[in-house]
């Protein structure tokens, strides 16, 4: 199958001498003649269905393929441009929680296919389908009813119009296992939880009740009304979608009309995210059900989509290419004949390549190679702040970080900006709190450097000049980098503090599960912006919350951010949320490190790459300069 | 013969067997789940996607479903980190790893043998010293350091090399090079041992006592011998070159198969680990038959068959 | 064949010391191992007098070599020097000890697998190829999760019931699950090599002469056979080293192996490797440790491959 290319191998091993001679063009000049954007992508997508995948690398392949109600602004953080929506606005200005898109009449898919409403809404339909197992579904929950149809409330949902329904009568049942209980015994019922048994199983319980461990609160005549439920549904073989009143809406084909749960000022940014693209009904459904995963059409010969490029060719761990769609609404304006996905995994073999002339954009810059790329290659050396934050877990569960004043005083012990100086060197900010600075959101400055505040401290909290204080384990990731961080914090809490830090390094998964597991006293981490809103860095610390794994909850905290999403008028709500923050803060389950920057080369001729705090940059606004096809004739 | 074959086929399918047995528990042991990840997951997506895997059915239950699907359906499963089919990543990578598995293995073969040989017929001299010397760097130099070495001085200077990348046969020198350097220093190594311990049997003395050239005496007499040691190290060796290296396969760009072992266990992603783990079984029953064919081959002395007594 | 039963007895009691008449011969050996000491000395003695290889200085960072700091600094500020030196003493424990560990066990199951043949030799290569495809790094991570509390316990064990120092005692209890992991899986090659040249000596006429006189199968073995598969052995074990050496700072960074801020000649190559641009001496003054250290124990290998050379010794 190969064979030609060894043969081939052979010869040109022969010849490869003999080519010094001729000057070749690098592979950057030539794409540039032909219009090709060469951009480094990190790894493999996990695949290009907006559905299914949820990482950075995948996005950055499917917001050149796909595009939203709305597209973002090639220079401008939180600005909205016209995408598939002409217009848009919420009902009520006063309270945003109902929202109009007016979708453009000529929108179409890369097939001529016409792009309607229905569209929008057979694709919201289906990342809430729980068969499909998308793990960013979440990002639909601001719409009504979208939560407990993708999570399969079927209780809730089949009891919810009952009489007797009331606040109280539903307080009353929160500890009925009706979803998943992963702490139960694997096997049992409440392990699935009752929502999840089918109509064998329930029927199963009905007849020996010891099945299904209850509560004790709940009396007899609800479990019996509960089953009774559930079973005559299960049995109906109907689908949850027909008792939900699903959010979205389209009273015209052109026309996307959405009810959220509370008001959203932000919801254009929200719809940027690639979980509320559209995926083509008519594509999806020729190679699947509504709910299969692994179908065809996002294969290159099948994909249809709708953005400024279509699926060209796809290599594994090769590369992607896309190129110009043709059908694209506003294609004389695209400045790009196409974009090749280079799947780099190691970061000096990037820049490497970027040296030799392989690319025009690199994902990342290793922070050994930077200073060498400021000698070398300042021009192209691009250095701005990205939404995000490094900072440390604490365990408050674990001793001594039960104490605030432990974790404040750990926290004063951090000389950030030496940290960033002299070990990431990548211009990045030292936080002043949890949520980095953009727009109008005030950034917090409540934490800073006090080697002296933070012995006094820790003397008050009982461990003058760290007498008496247990080892510590910092946990960490298997990278040469977080190694090297870990190391210089390790030495500045022994320096200020006199504590012993033991650091224990681990590969990602292991480190994820530890942390999870509440297994850690101090842990390294860090959190990136989903969207443009301070929420996306806050309400992560709830109670209960997936990825607050510090054990720390406070009631004040859950009140201010609910206080916060019943409020309409932007300003006012991040003053609310900034309140928060600074409560958070105070209490320090975290201790915020510094704010992340993006550290990257850019090519010089790549033209409308401007820095914005997402990364997202909007590909049908960038230019490779010297291209032919700057201007298309005719 | 045929009934050896027979038999070490036999001998092979419960070598794989018991792989997989090993490797189901071990995958199972690693702390973790295939979609643990920093985002917030909740209780019914993950129920969702054990479902989608059928990884929320009973372990014993796991454990022969996959053998079964292998015999029946001939797959290996869809990869978790990958999103799709095991079968499609090994069929798409394994070509490239073969080609510069073999490209490596070809300059191995071709510059460790003859070096090896020839320290060994001027043992103690300054030729055997700088052979020797080479094989040392070769083998003191890791390949994550060889490489960028490369890369910076010679791929960034050369016209015709590129400093990373697949697409041009040319391609193939620096990560061939690289890959390949470690297992030629251990070959010249061992072929120098090996025909050392030959050179001083008395058949080979009983020759050169007959007057027979020196190279005739290598070539005939002690080449064959002298070999045993390197081929006994060529089997394992062959099959970990031919699947791929990730340091390598990471450092060249190349769309190998060695960085799916790798990757595979850091995602949990138990069928491709399980897919790739039992390919790399098979290849390593096969190499290992063939150098045992191949041991036979030069001593005929020995006896490769199994000869109960 | 003159291998009676006295001229065995001869050849037993004269190999080893023949062999050490002839290494003291071999001046390449015997300088090699006066390096292979100097470096035992410098990294185990010498370094109780250098600096502490775990102070950081973030601004003085990859300072130039001067008198107060020999080879300059690393890229948090710390001595090179020392690091070197400390780390000299882990990598040459880790490269020695796994290596012991792994030709044991290499030469005693490769050459019960070669001798006795048949059904017992069919198994235990079959068992070889098993092992052979054992995803290493999963192997460690799964070893990583069983073992680092039990190590925790350990250590606490041994401070508390033998008032060990507990800095020491962690150093230890972290690398035990690594010689572990590194010995489980060394031996796998090496048999397959001791194997191989034991089923090519057994057909020899000396074996047979020495079945033919009835001797004890475990006494040809081990005073027949083994002693002439040592040459290879030795060759190939001392080529393992480096390998060992290298994959103890794969396994560091897995959480197996040394604790950070300790460090390894392994840790400090793989770190020293991403400054290849900037700052290469980094890669290139622990490398020259490791390299020097591994070309005397070749050499001195070689050596030894000479002087046991039973054959070699009637010239």
């Amino acid at each position: 199958m190969k064979v030609p290319f060894l043969a081939e191998v052979v010869l040109l091993l022969t010849c490869a001498s003999l080519m010094n001679s001729c000057s070749e063009r690098t592979a950057v000049e030539q794409a540039t003649e032909e219009g090709i954007l060469i951009i480094g992508n990190t790894s493999e997508p996990k695949g290009l269905d907006p559905h299914i995948v949820s990482g950075v690398l995948e996005s950055n392949v499917i917001r050149a393929l796909f595009e939203g109600l709305v597209e973002g602004h090639p220079s401008k953080d939180g600005v909205a441009l016209p995408g598939v929506a002409e217009k848009w606005y919420p009902v009520d200005e006063k309270r945003p929680d109902e929202w109009v898109f007016e979708l453009r009449k000529d929108a179409q898919w890369s097939d001529g296919a016409p792009l309607t409403a229905d569209d929008f809404l057979f694709s919201f339909r289906r990342l809430l389908t729980p068969e499909l197992a998308s793990d960013y579904s979440f990002m639909l929950y601001y719409v009504r009813d979208a939560e407990p149809y993708h999570k399969s409330q079927r209780s809730y949902l089949l009891s919810r119009k009952d009489a007797n329904f009331t606040t109280e009568w539903w307080a009353s049942l929160k500890e009925i296992d009706f979803g998943p209980n992963e702490e139960a015994p694997e096997d049992s019922f409440n392990f699935k939880g009752l929502d999840f048994l089918t109509a064998k199983e329930l029927e199963a319980i009905q007849g020996n009740p010891n099945l299904f461990t209850w509560p004790k609160g709940v009396s007899a005549q609800i479990r019996t009304r509960l089953l009774k439920k559930n079973l005559a549904f299960a049995k109906s073989g109907k689908d949850l979608w027909d008792l939900i009143d699903f959010g979205a809406t389209a009273p015209d084909p052109h026309t996307l009309k959405i009810k959220l749960n509370s008001p959203l000022p932000f919801l254009p940014e929200i719809t940027k995210h690639y979980t509320w693209y559209p995926v083509p009904r008519h594509a999806v459904l020729k190679h699947g059900k509504i709910g299969d995963r692994f179908t065809a059409w996002t294969k290159p010969e099948n994909l249809v989509c709708n953005g400024a490029f279509f699926l060209k060719s796809w290599r594994f761990n090769d590369h992607i290419e896309v190129a110009r769609n043709p059908r694209y609404w506003d294609e004389e304006n695209v400045g790009l004949n196409g974009i090749r996905y280079l799947p780099i995994s190691n970061l000096y073999t990037e820049a490497r390549m970027y040296y030799d002339g392989q690319m025009h954009v690199t994902y990342s810059l290793a922070p050994e190679l930077i200073e060498h790329s400021r000698q070398n290659y300042s021009a192209d050396l691009r250095n701005e702040l990205y939404l995000g934050t490094y900072f440390i877990r604490t365990n408050v569960t674990h001793e001594p970080f039960t104490d605030s004043r432990v974790r404040l005083a750990f926290s004063l012990s951090l000389d950030q900006e030496s940290l960033i100086q002299n070990v990431l060197k990548g211009g990045q900010k030292p936080a002043g709190g949890l949520v980095p600075p953009f727009g109008d959101y005030p950034a917090a400055k409540q934490v800073r450097f006090d080697p002296k505040l933070a012995r006094e401290l820790l003397a008050e909290a009982g461990f003058p000049n760290g007498e008496g204080l247990p080892d510590i384990e910092f946990l960490t990731t298997d990278k040469e980098t977080s190694k090297a961080v870990a190391e210089a914090l390790q030495s500045m809490w022994k320096e200020h503090l006199g504590a012993t830090i033991k650091i224990k390094q681990l590969e990602w998964t292991s480190y994820i599960t530890s942390m999870f597991d509440k297994d850690y006293d101090l842990a390294a981490g860090g959190w990136i912006g989903d969207y443009l809103d301070p929420l996306t860095f806050l309400d992560m610390w709830m109670k209960g919350t997936g990825n607050n794994r510090t054990g720390w909850h406070s009631e004040e905290f859950e009140r201010l951010l609910a206080q916060a999403a019943e409020t309409g008028k932007p300003q006012d709500r991040y003053d609310i949320l900034s309140q928060a923050e600074s409560l958070f803060l105070k209490e320090r389950p975290i201790l915020p490190v510094y704010w992340y920057t993006r550290n990257y080369l850019l090519r010089p001729e790549v033209k409308g790459w401007h820095p914005l705090v997402l990364d997202n940059h909007p590909y049908k606004f960038i230019r490779l300069e010297s291209s032919p096809t700057m201007k298309k004739e005719g | 013969m045929i009934k050896f074959l027979l038999g070490r086929l036999m001998q092979g399918i419960l070598v794989l067997f018991t792989l997989y047995t090993i490797t189901f528990f071990l995958a199972k042991a690693m702390p973790g789940e295939p979609f643990t990840s920093e985002k917030n997951v909740s209780a019914e997506t993950k129920a969702n996607i054990r479902k989608l895997y059928g990884l929320d059915r009973p372990l014993w239950e796991q454990y022969y479903v996959y053998p079964k699907n292998i015999i029946t359906e001939g797959s290996l499963g869809i990869s978790t980190s990958k999103g799709r089919p095991v079968k499609d990543i090994i069929a798409q990578s394994f070509p490239n790893s073969l080609i510069l598995g073999l490209c490596a293995l070809g300059f191995a073969v071709g510059i460790g043998i003859p070096i090896g040989v020839l320290s060994a017929v001027r043992k103690n001299s300054w030729v055997d010293w700088s052979c020797m010397g080479i094989a040392m760097i070769g083998i003191c130099v890791p390949s994550f350091t060889i490489g960028p070495l490369l890369q910076i001085y010679l791929a960034a200077h050369l016209p015709g090399l590129k400093v990373a990348g697949w697409g041009s046969p040319q391609d193939v020198i620096l990560p061939a090079f690289t890959l390949g350097l470690v297992s030629a220093a251990y070959l010249a190594r061992l072929t120098r041992g090996g025909i050392l311990e030959v050179l001083s049997q008395d058949f080979v003395r009983t020759a050169q006592a007959k007057g027979l050239s020196p190279s005739k005496v290598i070539i005939k007499h002690s080449l064959r011998g002298g070999l045993i040691p390197a081929v006994a190290y060529l089997g394992p060796a062959f099959a970990a070159l031919i699947s791929g290296s990730f340091i390598v396969e990471t450092i060249f760009q190349v769309p190998g198969m060695g960085q799916h072992f790798v990757n595979a266990a850091t995602t949990r992603d138990e069928f491709l680990l399980l897919g790739i783990s039992l390919f790399f079984g098979f290849l390593i029953v096969v190499m290992n038959l063939i150098a045992d064919l191949l041991t036979g081959f030069l001593d005929p002395r020995v006896r490769i068959a199994d000869n109960p007594e | 064949m003159p291998e009676g039963p006295a001229s065995e007895f001869e050849q037993g009691s004269s190999l080893w010391k023949d062999a050490r008449h002839r290494m003291g011969q071999n001046k390449f050996a015997m300088g090699s191992l006066c390096v292979l000491g100097l470096m035992i000395l410098l990294c185990f003695a010498m370094a109780w007098f250098c600096k502490d290889p775990n102070k950081v200085n973030l601004v003085n960072k990859f300072a130039a070599p001067s008198e107060e700091h020999w080879f300059g600094t690393d890229a948090l500020g710390r001595d090179l020097f020392a690091r070197i030196l400390y780390g000299g003493q882990v990598s040459i424990l880790v490269g020695l000890i796994a290596t012991a560990v792994s030709v044991a066990i290499g030469i005693i199951y490769g050459a019960i697998s070669g001798f006795i043949g048949g059904k017992t030799d069919a198994v235990l290569m079959r068992i070889v190829d098993t092992l052979l495809a054992i995803p290493f790094l999963v192997l460690v991570i799964v070893l990583q999760a069983t073992l680092s509390n039990f190590s925790g316990e350990v250590t606490q064990w041994i401070v508390d019931s033998w008032g060990w120092d507990k800095q020491f005692t962690s150093r230890l209890t972290n690398v035990v699950p690594l010689f572990f992991a590194l010995g489980l899986l060394g031996w796998l090659t090496l048999s397959r090599i001791v194997r191989a040249q034991v089923l090519a000596i057994k057909e020899r006429e000396f074996v047979e002469a020495a079945v033919a006189l009835g001797y004890s199968k475990s006494r040809i073995l081990f005073r027949h056979v083994i002693p002439n598969v040592l040459g290879p052995t030795i060759v190939y074990s001392t080529l393992t080293v480096p390998g060992f050496i290298m994959y103890e700072a794969i396994l560091s960074f897995l959480g197996l192996g040394v604790e950070s801020p300790n460090s390894s000649w392994g840790v400090l190559i793989k770190e020293g490797a991403n400054f290849l641009e900037t700052e290469i001496q980094l890669l290139l003054l622990p490398g020259l440790f490791f390299s020097l250290t591994l070309f005397s124990l070749n050499f001195l290998g070689d050596g030894l491959r000479d002087a046991l050379d039973v054959k070699a010794s009637k010239d």
